[in-house]
């Protein structure tokens, strides 16, 4: 049996009006990325390496916390298990292969912790990602000193260039992954999810695989991230690689910059890097301080961060001439 | 047979200070829905205030619990009735979403907290001594006897104050149905600043007891705060029974897990939290 519905056929474009410019910006930031090497070195190229960072961070964490609307809180534990595997693999394997073996180790354990904790209700998830950073970082401590009877590990360091461009690889695989999703089936299954999961698991959504893969999938980058943040450092420790804040700065500023969509965490990320670097050369004292005033006054008062306030202006500046679509 | 007692002992006075910081933090998720993961933060004030209160005007620090409570319950009060009320404000009714937003502010508060103090009181590792001599036949310290005390009466007034007053009763109602309990003229939103208050105050006293016993920094609160949130759900979510229950067994947990290898106490509570999620999800008294 087949029926057809004559659907209004619209004039068709390649791209809306709106696609394309958003793929233009992306094509030309994508470019520019690639060549500032060529142009500049030295600290700028630290700087973009420490924005990509946070965006592979912030983007990972909507990835599964923003359709889902499970609040996760183990970035810094799947960025650290990331160091980690790069210090122990350090000078054995190549560098690449360094980045997918922190992501798979990533993944493998993103797949225990969800299968484990994603069958409960959202707030047993929350509490549970909580304290896992604390977690990993004394089974590993406890593990270095019994077995390997050492407090920390030496990394092969990479060079800045290299640095760079490997985290701007990775960068740029989670930003196609997150949009890829979000246009898929599985981006659709993910949003039900969120809406209302009785009703999902109801029109034969597996919501607990769905859930588990997501998060999994989430936190390969996030270890990715981690492995290349390893060998730029020379020197880790299970102290310096699980770091609390790892898990509440992407937070942030995936809120601050917006989770209606996938621009927001970027600009989030790039902004806040950017205010966060110059907050710590000027009052470091203070930065977190005025991390958690913006974070609180951003929830209060602009709860669709940067990019809701500028869409709401927009609207504004051009209300009446266009009926909303 | 001296450890044994050891144990005992100091396993009953630290659950007991785990069980008011569950109390609290119960309270604030149970009644108020707010999974406030600053809750910690609020026992390294107490602390702190207390150690500074001593060294400073010399005030005894059992005489600071009269002064951290109150003074703490009311900036609950205040921050409940301005952030939280906001927030439930933007939220138009849907408590999941109020959920998620509140979590985050506690962030907010969590770095804005704990970065003041921070500021104020540096971040170097304070003690401070009190009644350290010990009890000549049994080689325990007097301020654990004296803190075990004061937990054991704070925890049954707190029992009564809840199953006894008028207050504690409409604080139960809201906890089951706010909805129902606003239409039999409890009202709510005091009632919910109330118990957010409530909780911090009890952290703040459980940390002035901290205080007499264990060296405190301004960093110390996170660690009390993932204790505390893994005793709510042993407890069962919401439950202040199961919240009692949980934090003595707890405190006995890590007590005897000190004492055999004192790097492993995370892991065992780990090994708790993760063994109960898997076998008893709704926690000891959930329903």
């Amino acid at each position: 049996m087949k029926t057809s519905i004559a659907i209004p056929k619209k004039p068709r474009r390649l791209l809306a009006g709106k696609e394309t410019t958003y793929l233009a910006v992306m094509v030309i930031a994508f470019v520019i990325l690639l060549l500032v090497p060529q142009m500049t070195s030295g600290y700028l190229l630290t700087l973009l390496t420490e924005i990509l960072r946070y965006i592979i961070l912030a983007v990972a964490w909507v990835m599964f916390s923003g359709p889902t609307g499970y609040m996760s809180l183990a970035t810094a534990a799947f960025y650290g298990i990331g160091i980690y595997v790069a210090a122990v693999f350090s000078g054995s394997v190549s560098f690449p292969m360094l980045i997918i073996l922190a992501g798979f180790v990533g993944f493998v354990i993103a797949l225990g912790v969800g299968a484990l904790t994603l069958r409960l209700r959202g707030v047993y998830f929350a509490i549970f990602t909580f304290g896992l950073v604390l977690l990993v970082q004394s089974v590993i401590q406890e593990v270095e000193r019994l077995v390997t009877h050492t407090r920390g590990r030496f990394v092969v360091t990479e060079s800045t260039l290299t640095g760079y461009y490997a985290m701007f690889g990775v960068a740029a695989l989670t930003l196609v992954v997150a949009i890829l999703i979000r246009r898929s089936r599985y981006g659709l299954a993910l949003q039900s999810i969120g809406e209302y999961e009785e009703a999902a698991a109801h029109s034969g959504i597996n919501v607990v695989w769905t859930k588990v893969l997501i998060f999994a999938l989430s936190a390969v980058f996030m270890a990715m991230a981690g492995a290349i943040i390893a060998t730029r450092r020379t020197y880790i420790d299970p102290g310096i690689a699980f770091d609390l804040n790892q898990s509440f700065l992407p937070v942030v500023m995936a809120m601050f910059g917006g989770m209606g969509s996938l621009l927001g965490p970027v600009i989030g990320a790039g902004l806040f890097t950017e205010i966060q670097e110059q907050l710590q050369t000027r009052f470091s004292n203070y930065f977190l301080l005025i991390i958690g005033l913006v974070l609180i006054l951003a929830i209060l008062f602009m709860p669709n961060g940067i990019v809701g306030l500028v869409q709401k202006a927009w609207r504004k500046i051009r209300g009446g001439r266009r009926a909303p679509a | 047979m001296d450890a044994f007692r050891d144990i005992v002992i100091t396993g009953l006075l630290l659950g007991g200070i785990y069980a008011l910081v569950s109390v609290g933090l119960s309270l604030q998720y149970g009644v108020a829905r707010v999974l406030n993961v600053a809750h910690g933060e609020f026992i390294m004030v107490g602390a702190m205030l207390t150690w500074w209160l001593f060294v400073n005007v010399s005030l005894n620090p059992l005489l600071s619990l009269a002064i951290t409570g109150p003074a703490i319950f009311v900036v609950g009060f205040l921050l409940h009735g301005s952030l939280y009320r906001g927030l439930m404000r933007t939220s138009g009714g849907s408590v999941a979403l109020f959920e998620g937003k509140s979590m985050l502010a506690s962030f907010g508060l969590l770095y804005v907290v704990q970065n003041v103090a921070r500021i104020v009181w540096g971040s170097s590792v304070q003690s401070y001594q009190f009644l350290e001599r010990t009890v000549t036949a049994a080689q325990i310290p007097v301020n654990r006897l004296v803190a075990l005390a004061f937990v054991l009466v704070l925890a049954a007034a707190f029992y009564v104050f809840l199953s006894r007053t008028r207050l504690g009763k409409a604080i139960r109602a809201s906890a089951q149905d706010p909805t129902t309990a606003g239409m039999m003229g409890v009202n709510i939103h005091r009632v919910l600043a109330i118990c957010f208050g409530l909780g911090l105050g009890l952290a703040a006293i459980a940390g002035s007891l901290l205080s007499m016993l264990y060296p405190s920094t301004t960093s110390m609160g996170l660690g009390y705060t993932v204790i505390a949130m893994i005793v709510v759900v042993l407890g069962g979510l919401g439950s202040i029974t199961g919240s009692l229950i949980g934090g003595i067994m707890l405190g006995f947990v890590a007590q005897i897990v000190t004492y055999f290898q004192p790097s492993m106490t995370v892991i065992a509570y780990y090994v708790i939290f993760i063994a109960l999620l898997l076998a008893r999800p709704k926690g000891i008294m959930g329903k």
